[in-house]
């Protein structure tokens, strides 16, 4: 009872608190920051640099710790039913396990893509001009493809726990 | 061809796609 109320009850909770987070961000930068920063630099002088000062390392942050929590929570989650899901060993796992792989590109994308690109483009690690040029491009596809897979990813999240029931009854 | 990642309005229709086709693949793969 314990464990299932830490496993399914906080587990889940927290897991959508993080998830919250995590895809509010990314809907922030993509929807907002993005064209923002773009009419920012067409001011006459520029007035980004508040943005990227003070806003976008601090969004950044709570960003990529809320992926980590986001997906450890879901991990927990699936507990020893992880392989069933990940592997679509068993068919009422098969929309969970969708929903955990889009998860697991996007987390993929924030550290590996995402993070290490937006520390070269903020100057948290020294760039050349052009080297900061083609990490603006690589972050900003990360970023876009991470909305575009949000939506099948919180479609398979939410319908999972209903989707073998509505569909074979 | 232009990336349909590069406006708004074609990353959000990209979503939708895929949205259907792995929403029938997921149907298949269950046997529905």
């Amino acid at each position: 009872m314990t464990m299932d109320f830490i496993q399914y009850g906080l587990g889940r909770w927290l897991h959508i608190l993080s998830g919250v987070m995590w895809i509010g961000l990314l809907y922030y930068f993509n929807f907002v920051q993005v064209d923002a920063l773009k009419a920012a630099a067409a001011d006459t002088p520029p007035t980004g640099g508040g943005i990227t000062k003070h806003v976008a390392p601090r969004a950044l942050f709570y960003f990529r710790w809320a992926a980590v929590a986001t997906v450890l929570m879901g991990l927990m989650m699936l507990g020893d039913k992880v392989d069933d899901a990940l592997l679509f060993k068993e068919r009422a796992y098969i929309p969970i396990g969708i929903g955990a792989w889009l998860g697991l590109i996007m987390f993929f994308n924030v550290w590996v893509l995402i993070w290490p690109n937006q520390k070269k483009i903020l100057g948290i690690v020294s760039a050349t001009d052009d080297e900061k040029a083609k990490a603006r491009r690589i972050a900003f596809l990360a970023s876009r493809t991470n909305t575009m897979l949000s939506m099948p990813m919180l479609f398979f999240m939410s319908f999972s726990a209903t989707f073998h029931r509505a569909l074979i009854g | 061809m232009k990336n349909p990642l590069d406006t708004l309005a074609g990353t959000v229709i990209s979503g939708l796609i895929l949205t259907a086709v792995l929403y029938f693949l997921a149907r298949a793969m269950m046997g529905a």
